[in-house]
């Protein structure tokens, strides 16, 4: 019971739940406490991600060159606990952000709100509130999209398809936005622009799957910031806010039960790597598990069933998101299960068909110069980033772990690898990340602590930061996959 | 038994027939491969696997090997090969990991023979021995190759390639023991099958994937590598360290790439993305394709020779879901579309340009143009005769050197160096600008400044003493005046007749309107004389000498004078050399018609005449006394400017338009005057005049370029303990705290005006510091540095 509306009341910028609602309603006196971490992030205790910065030096160096708002934000803070992918990162953000393009810089600023405005990421909007009018911008545009040219307005199709739906996208969408006329893109703005949606979406599922904080020291209100409300309730914040905390409180029980599930996947993952030939399963039984992975990511709803609740529960809720809906059309499109939509039975992609190494990047580079050399490091680097420990142990191959969790993102994406078993996913993950990979990944915005507690409870904070930038960079891939693949298609 | 006569036939005689042709697949292919026996194809792709045989008008479907109720995804096929000594034999890469080998011998329905599935990701590429029966080798995502012996049930060894995934693998066809492997990381290993433990060499061929390579099938050494970062290379791997011998660059990612047989230096590539026309190149010539194939519709995703010895068939598959069969003869050849004329100036001036040869020769019987002065330079490539491009097309190609000195701009420098555009009457100021042209020796340049005086300011008086001065044989103001302007308008740089034929001229006024319809006659021949090409006549004789290198032609022309300075004088029949006017570098150029051009074109379109367009109406009656106001000029003179800037002369348009100020400001479109002063300021900041520049900014009167002072005035500036920016305060840091810009003098935090010594670095308040510096030249701080302030 998370997702919650309300007023910005009492807890400064923290949302309350529809539970502690309840309560609250029945009972006027009870306190809320403030929230007990400040730092970057809601989920990660302060200490932990300002040791890691200390540290590192070449943070601040990379921040200095690449970060387009002079500052260490809190997005970065928390992405330095990996420095390597940290660097790829801000590249290639800077690149999209301020170097040579097709698009003017305040238009870049406006498309990465409309990306953000679909997961009601206040933090990205804010931020990029403040670029865009620095860049320039026409401040009337932040009144909502009413009031910024066609053109722009235009994007709006393809800014939902791609953040909720991506396998819809047809070239059909693509003639539509390039084909001449008065308010035509040309392909590589589209490009760009389609490759900034997908930065955004996925930045967005990052920031809500980190719990990333509000910037501390907003700069004086210039009237078009969004109240900052982050999602999570107090109460999660106050129940189990850091992680002694929860083991503390959490029975012992708990603590021996993940111990124990620790070395259970551990386990599991020698034995993948081992001997994987004893039981080869039949290309039969391959498809079926497919298929079986992507009927259950049907049923790991996000969370609790509270979300499905509809829209009139949340009137309160409502209020704050009318203020970022602004920027963008039919806000009740969400994310629909790939394997549910009976009706029109559109087949998977084939990642073999449309891979990224040899078609996406291709396509990427041609219209838009260098960017595909800096998404395919930003790719590469995250795949491959591994510092060989989990939790306490060291020298351990995750390769079929970090495998497993790219593929399950991009299963719930209707991505298929011929080559890979989808039993893995099952063994490897358990329920509970599954829960938190979906929510982060397709409806980001209902992202709570508990959620992000619930799994893994002896990995380290940075791990789980390893596992989102891992599901924000899937996400990105499969978002971009579809959008290119559609431009091909529109081309050939 | 049908089948193997073909064969032979095929072998002896190089007897393969057919036509350019297709047919249409159900599915998209991924692979094609061809039997020995250069009768059939295979097909595969994610649902496809088909063999065809090649008849002579069509292409017929002889056997589906995808059998089964259920198509499973060991039928989905990344690669096929065809075994090229045994022609029952084919083996397949899945995409989900498996080999599949597959025995056409087999008496069932389903020809499937053995099943692999050691790899764990997709197999990108399969390879059987060239010459051994039951050698195979793949190569797969998850960065092993195996090597497969088919009478067992699993690989005989594992290469580990130790990074990404293997792209492609293949045979080496002459070394028995050899194979080549191309990874996604840019590197291609050599691999000795023998030896699984590590690779033979290695080296980075490609920045981004490689996805494909091929062994020439003659020449041991050569390997054609063809990546991602769209260009094939050939490396000669005899040596030591692989030697990059050719590269091609094309249009989109190589996706396959095959040598032509029969041809040495001819291979055919198709792409991965974007591009789907399959190209022929002959690598000694990587520019333009030697031949194109535009059939297809979609990516080409299979290509292979019909025939190891034919070089004429090539076949093809694609996304398209069509198998084609492409003739050579009936290719496109780009070569023949390809434009065959150029034209690039060089860094310094110097000027290139080609022609196709056949062109030029066609105009062999004109004699060389001799009014040039520049040293042509010729180069021309010695053909080899073997080779096809001959009579394709090739162009001739000359260089134009700029004489040395000709090119200097040190008159543009110096004029704007030494202009006075503002801050005096006007009479001075053009009497100024009048003297330092005629110190250059730009006499018409002079000359224009002194008539524009006599037009704006009292005319009449200090006048006739001034012509005296520039003309030489002064006489009466009016007459001169009008003629000068003919002529200027003619023929710039003609200071020297100019004024002896006005001299001559000046006691009657009829003199000047004969002289000037002269003038126009003589023009108009010259452009006649002009009309000859000038480089194209000099590359006659080259074109048939055949000399290998490049080679000087000695300018034995170059000091026949031009005939355009050979202008109106009747009545005065000597020319003499005018020694004063740089000469102009390109006669290519004359018909330059922008103002925005470098310095050095402005100097050769200042020589050359105009067109004789010109009106002189205007100025057909005599002028004497009359008190005309200047407005009467204005449209005269705004005729004057524009011919300036016509020339490429901007500067003196610029110079004249704010010295003239309002007096010509609206006769002139805004717009041009913009287009002039944006000229000017390029033109100077070419030159590093910023000083210059910056004052025209200032004295322009167009809104557009007077704004240009106060764009990027912005100064940032980092704090001078951490060296970081300081974003908020230009005195104090946000970080460490500290005011970072102390006067040196009175140690107070400057929050104004900040000079600094650039010797030392130490500085302060600027009133401080210039006190300081009139009674001590040593620096405030103490450092014992002599600072100057200026």
């Amino acid at each position: 019971m998370h997702r919650g509306g309300g007023s910005p009341s009492a807890a400064a910028n923290y949302l309350l739940c529809t539970n502690c609602r309840k309560v609250l309603r029945k009972d006027k006196r009870i306190r809320v406490s403030q929230p007990l971490t400040r730092g970057p992030s809601a989920f990660i205790p302060e200490k932990e991600v300002v040791q890691a910065n200390t540290v590192d030096e070449r943070t601040n160096f990379l921040v200095e060159e690449y970060s387009t708002s002079g500052r260490l934000d809190n997005i970065t803070q928390v992405m330095s606990l990996h420095t390597q992918y940290l660097e790829s990162f801000l590249r290639s953000q800077f690149y999209m952000l301020r170097m040579d393009g097709p698009l003017p810089l305040p238009h870049r600023h406006y498309i990465a709100i409309m990306a953000a405005a679909r997961h009601q990421c206040s933090y990205l909007i804010n931020m990029h509130v403040d670029e865009f009018l620095k860049t320039g911008g026409i401040a009337e545009w932040l009144n909502g999209l009413e009031y910024v040219p066609q053109r722009l307005k235009n994007l709006n199709e393809i800014n939902k398809l791609l953040a909720h739906r991506p396998w819809l996208i047809t070239k059909e969408h693509i003639q539509k936005l390039v084909k001449t006329g008065e308010n035509n893109w040309s392909l590589p703005e589209l490009v760009h622009a389609v490759v900034l949606l997908a930065h955004y979406h996925a930045l967005a599922s990052f920031v809500f799957g980190s719990g990333i904080n509000p910037e501390r020291d907003p700069e004086i209100s210039n009237g078009f910031r969004l109240i900052s409300v982050n999602n999570f309730c107090v109460c999660d914040l106050a129940n189990d806010n850091n992680i002694e905390n929860a083991s503390l409180t959490g029975s012992n029980f708990g603590i021996v039960d993940s111990l124990s599930e620790l070395e259970a996947l551990m386990d599991r993952m020698k034995r993948l790597q081992g001997e994987r030939e004893d039981e080869e399963a039949s290309q039969e039984e391959m498809t079926t598990r497919f298929e079986k992975e992507k009927k259950e990511s049907l049923f790991v709803v996000s969370g609790d069933t509270f979300h499905s609740f509809p829209h009139s529960d949340f009137e309160d809720d409502m209020i704050i998101t009318s203020d970022v809906s602004r920027y963008i059309e039919d806000p009740g499109f969400g994310y629909e299960d790939f394997a549910r939509r009976g009706e029109e039975h559109l087949p998977t992609f084939r990642a073999q068909d449309y891979t990224w190494e040899n078609h996406g990047f291709s396509l990427v580079n041609r219209l838009y110069s260098d960017i595909g050399h800096l998404l395919d490091e930003k790719f590469r680097m995250v795949y491959n980033l591994t510092y060989n420990t989990m939790a306490a142990h060291e020298d351990v191959d995750t390769t079929t772990l970090r495998r497993a969790l790219f593929n399950y993102v991009h299963c719930m994406f209707g991505i298929r690898y011929d080559d890979y078993d989808y039993g893995e996913v099952n063994q490897l993950l358990e329920r509970s990340l599954k829960v938190y990979i979906k929510t982060v990944t397709c409806y980001p915005e209902r992202t709570t602590k508990r959620m992000y507690d619930s799994y893994w409870r002896q990995f380290k904070h940075s791990e789980k930061v390893h596992v989102n930038l891992l599901l924000m960079e899937a996400r990105m891939q499969a978002e971009l996959l579809y959008a290119l693949r559609a431009i091909t298609r529109h081309l050939t | 038994m049908e089948k193997m006569s073909r064969v032979s036939t095929a072998l002896g005689g190089g007897a393969l027939t057919g036509r350019t042709m297709h047919c249409h697949l159900d599915a998209p292919a991924n692979a094609i491969s061809v039997c020995r026996d250069a009768a059939q194809v295979v097909v595969a792709g994610r649902s496809i696997f088909k063999i065809y045989a090649i008849e002579d008008e069509q292409f017929v479907e002889k056997l589906n090997l995808r059998v089964g109720r259920k198509p499973s995804l060991n039928l989905s096929c990344a690669d096929v090969v065809w075994h090229q000594m045994d022609e029952n034999l084919l083996a397949t890469a899945a995409t989900n990991g498996v080999v599949v080998t597959w025995n056409l011998g087999r008496p069932s329905r389903n020809k499937q023979d053995q099943l692999f599935t050691e790899h764990k990701r997709t197999v990108n590429k399969v390879c059987f021995h060239p010459t051994e029966a039951h050698v195979l080798l793949s190569g797969s995502q998850d960065g092993f190759m195996k090597c497969f012996d088919l009478r067992r049930k699993d690989s005989v060894s594992t290469f580990s390639g130790q990074s990404e995934s293997v792209r492609d693998v293949q045979f080496s066809i002459r070394d028995y023991f050899t194979f080549a492997s191309t990874f996604e990381n840019g590197n291609v290993q050599l691999w000795d099958i023998r030896r699984p433990d590590r690779c033979e060499r290695m080296f980075t061929a490609h920045n981004g994937p490689v996805f494909c390579c091929d062994w020439h099938p003659e020449d041991r050494g050569w390997l054609a590598t063809g990546g991602r970062d769209k260009m094939v290379k050939v490396w000669d791997m005899t040596t030591h360290r692989a030697k990059e011998v050719h590269c091609v660059q094309t249009i989109a990612s190589v996706a396959r790439v095959k040598w032509r047989p029969e041809c040495r230096h001819h291979l055919a590539t198709c792409s991965m993305m974007v591009d789907h026309n399959i190209y022929v190149w002959d690598v000694r010539r990587p520019f333009v394709p030697a031949a194109m194939f535009e059939e297809h519709r979609d990516v080409t995703t299979g290509i292979a020779w019909r025939h190891p010895h034919d070089p004429s068939f090539l076949l093809s598959g694609s996304k398209d879901s069509t198998l084609c069969q492409h003739l050579f003869r009936d290719a496109s050849q780009p070569v023949e579309r390809a434009n065959p004329e150029g034209l690039c100036y060089g860094l310094f001036g110097d000027l290139a340009f080609a022609a196709k040869e056949s062109l030029v020769a066609t105009e062999s019987g004109r004699k060389p143009y001799a009014g040039d002065r520049r040293h042509p330079i010729f180069f021309k490539r010695k053909l080899d005769p073997s080779e096809p491009f001959v009579g394709l097309a090739s162009s001739a190609l000359s260089v134009f050197e700029i004489e040395p000195g000709s090119g200097s701009m040190s008159w543009f420098v110096d004029t704007a160096e030494r202009y006075a555009l503002a801050g005096r009457p006007l009479a001075e100021l053009c009497d100024h600008n009048a003297k330092v042209a005629r110190e250059l020796g730009r006499n018409q340049v002079a000359q224009t400044w002194t008539m524009l005086r006599i037009i704006y300011c009292s005319p009449g008086l200090a006048s006739a003493t001034n012509l005296n001065h520039s003309v030489g044989k002064g006489s009466s103001c009016g007459l001169p005046l009008m003629n000068s302007f003919n002529l200027k308008d003619m023929a710039p740089g003609l200071g020297s007749e100019t004024r002896l034929d006005r001299s001559k001229g000046d006691t009657r006024s009829d003199t000047v309107l004969l002289d000037s319809s002269a003038t126009l006659l003589t023009n108009e021949d010259n452009e006649e004389t002009e009309g000859s090409d000038v480089p194209a006549d000099y590359l006659l004789g080259d074109v048939e000498g055949e000399e290998d290198e490049l080679y000087l032609l000695e300018p034995e022309h170059a000091h026949a004078e031009e005939p355009e300075y050979v202008l109106p004088q009747e009545a005065f029949p000597l020319r003499h050399e005018i020694v004063d006017t740089p000469p102009g570098p390109e006669h290519l150029q004359d018909k330059a018609d922008s103002p925005h051009v470098s310095g050095s074109e402005a100097d050769a379109a200042s020589m050359v005449p105009v067109d004789s367009s010109f009106s002189l109406i205007s100025v057909s009656h005599a002028l004497y006394d009359s008190r005309l106001p200047p407005d009467f000029f204005s449209a005269l003179v705004c005729d004057m400017l524009r011919f300036y800037a016509e020339q490429g002369d901007v500067q003196m348009a610029v110079s004249v338009l704010i010295v003239l100020g309002e007096r010509v400001r609206k006769d002139i479109d805004e717009q041009t005057q913009e287009h002039w002063y944006t000229s000017y300021i390029d033109l100077l900041q070419r030159f590093c005049l910023w000083n210059v520049s910056n004052q025209v900014v200032k004295l322009s009167t167009s809104r557009a370029i007077s704004c240009l002072n106060q764009a990027s005035t912005t100064l940032h500036v980092n704090c001078s303990h951490c060296k970081r920016p300081m974003s908020s305060r230009g005195w104090v840091c946000d970080r460490c705290h500290r005011c970072a810009s102390m006067c040196a003098v009175c140690h107070h935090v400057v929050k104004g005006l900040f000079v600094w010594c650039q010797g030392c670095s130490h500085g302060g308040h600027l009133q401080h510091i210039m006190k300081w510096l009139e009674g001590s030249s040593h620096c405030p701080a103490g450092c014992g540095h002599l600072c100057e302030y200026s």
